[in-house]
């Protein structure tokens, strides 16, 4: 069992599986909210969905309408459980809020170097604790 | 988070249901920022006419009252939305009723989008529907505190005009232009506006599509921080800056940049960085620029061209006149349209000054408030797109599923009258 320490971003409690974007995520025009699918051309997660998963990614990149993209999201049923972003800006820290999902930022290790895609995700964003347990751990 | 008397008074429902909601959102932003306090701000611009999906269901449901609620403070309740605290201005939205007949967009979001328009209007809303409002009046003074959306009116307010602002959202701006406050963060603070990174241009920089793509160069050098670009630069202008900056912010996501001796934070080398001691320069020569121009131009092969775009940021009246000029005299190849987006504004200059004329002899279309990427729409059949512009470049193929080709205006003009596409790097050289 991993664990890192950070501090909340948006409070609450969710474990998933985890998706790891090795790259900035991007919001408007590059992902569809009807699918929760990634479609920037040249993004390392092309046409993957985060839906239901815990996404860790390094930032926000893109457009002002990365936080009307994620809520859009929530609102169509295809958003991700919970967020762990290693870098905090107002286009995540906002896209947090209203896609209304437990997320941390500031974390004691890079969560994109630690995390692996699917990896299990315990997000405890009330206290800025994340556990991450390797499939091959068994349960 | 700190609240002054004011912001507590609104937080606790004194300016009614709205503002309290506003101010709730800033606070829950604000946290999750872990930013302390908030700032003022008289000069928002943000977004709440342009049709969507979701957009249509709430206004079905509880009228523009409810769209609001729910997209611009995040809130579930059912309020009235009350005059805006301080001057807010509508960005780019969805196509007007200029591109009915012409674009292949739904006429029920027309429609939608101008009875928007008269609701938030009655509310104080500058409906100026255009991603630059800086080119038709709203220009921040330096110094000034801002909460504004799109990313290419954002980088340009704080680095050309050395205005204060962060990349605000759908939610913030509308919460702002309720309250007049946004969390005093990143960009509102002295001690965050140096520059990080150091490029130094080796390869000259003097043409309009050389400044977007040494634009979307310092964007993947810097990421998210605040690149300061010196060497072998020619004198910018506004066009030039304005597609610098849009590229810088597509790349990853720059908000600020300096340009010693050009930008107005940075009259020197060394108070670009805040009298830091300036970083190892990455390089920007020949085999950069060369890098970029191939990166942009890779979503696709087939060089017969259906549509030519130009106009990403929206068009300055300079840029028409030039795509004017080029046109003037030809014809679009049957199977290949043009559209040039300006603000609706300066279609007016274009008017008067006989450009529009020109361009839609030559059959090439102006269209105002929107863009193809926006809107999502594209004429029917387009599998081939061309445009002068970075950003519509890295945007439409993934937004409308077309391929790109990424040049100069007289690349892509050619590529509308001959339906083939000759761009080469080499004609970016010329002014």
């Amino acid at each position: 069992m991993i664990t890192l320490h950070g501090r909340t971003v948006v409070p609450g409690y969710a474990e998933g599986e985890a998706l790891v974007s090795p790259e900035p995520v991007p919001g408007w025009g590059g992902i569809d909210p009807s699918t929760g699918v990634i479609t920037e051309s040249r993004h390392g997660l092309n046409g993957v969905a985060f839906t239901g998963k815990v996404l860790v990614f390094p930032s926000a990149k893109g457009s002002s309408g990365w936080s009307g993209f994620f809520q859009a999201c929530r609102l169509l049923g295809t958003a991700p459980v919970a967020l762990v972003i290693a870098r905090i800006s107002t286009k995540s820290a906002l896209g947090a809020v209203v896609t209304r999902v437990p997320a941390v930022t500031d974390l004691d290790q890079d969560p994109c170097a630690v995390i692996r895609t699917c990896d299990w995700v315990r997000v405890d964003a009330t206290h800025g604790l994340i556990e991450v347990k390797r499939p091959t751990e068994g349960s | 988070m700190i609240l002054t008397d004011d912001e507590k008074r609104m937080r606790d429902g004194a300016e009614g249901a709205a503002v309290a909601a506003a101010m709730d959102l800033l606070i829950r932003y604000g946290d999750a920022l872990a930013c302390e306090r908030l700032c003022d701000v008289r000069n928002v611009a943000g977004s709440m006419t342009q049709p969507s999906p979701v957009k249509e269901r709430l206004v079905r449901e509880g009228g523009w009252d409810k769209a609001f609620a729910v997209i611009n403070l995040d809130c579930d309740d059912d309020i009235e939305v009350p005059a805006m605290r301080v001057p807010v201005c509508q960005l780019q939205h969805g196509f007007g009723p200029d591109a009915a007949g012409i674009v292949p967009y739904p006429a029920r979001n027309i429609e939608l989008q101008q009875d928007a328009e008269s609701f938030y209007g009655r509310r104080g809303v500058n409906i100026l529907a255009t991603c630059t409002p800086y080119q038709v009046g709203n220009i921040p003074v330096r110094g000034e505190h801002l909460a504004w959306m799109e990313s290419s009116a954002v980088i340009y307010a704080n680095s050309v005009l050395g205005a204060r602002t962060n990349c605000e959202g759908l939610a913030s701006s509308g919460a702002a232009g309720l309250t007049g406050k946004i969390p005093c963060w990143g960009n509102h603070r002295d001690e965050n506006r140096p520059g990080t990174h150091l490029i130094d241009v080796r390869t000259r920089v003097d043409s309009f599509l050389d400044w977007g793509l040494l634009g979307y160069f310092a964007g993947e050098v810097a990421g998210e921080e605040h690149p300061v670009v010196t060497g072998d630069l020619g004198q910018p202008d506004l066009t030039d800056l304005k597609h610098f900056g849009a590229a810088a912010a597509t790349a990853v996501g720059v908000e600020l940049y300096h340009l010693p001796g050009i930008t107005p934070e940075a009259p020197t080398l060394a108070a670009a960085f805040g009298g830091a001691r300036p970083p190892a320069p990455a390089v920007y020569g020949p085999a950069q620029r060369r890098a970029v121009y191939e990166a942009l131009n890779s979503v696709g092969t087939r060089p017969d061209v259906d549509f030519v775009l130009l106009g990403c940021p929206h068009a300055s009246v300079d840029q028409v006149r030039r795509a004017a000029a080029a046109l003037d005299g030809r014809r679009l190849s049957p199977g290949t349209e043009l559209w040039l987006m300006v603000p609706r504004p300066l279609k007016v200059v274009a008017d008067r000054s006989g450009y529009t004329e020109v361009i839609e002899r030559a059959g090439g279309r102006l269209l105002g408030d929107s863009c193809p990427a926006m809107s999502r729409a594209v004429p029917d059949g387009t599998r081939v797109f061309a445009t002068d512009s970075a950003k519509q470049a890295h945007y439409l193929p993934a937004i409308c599923g077309v391929e790109a080709w990424l040049g100069t205006l007289e690349d892509c003009v050619d590529a509308a009258v001959t339906g083939r596409w000759h761009g080469s790097l080499e004609h970016g050289e010329l002014r």
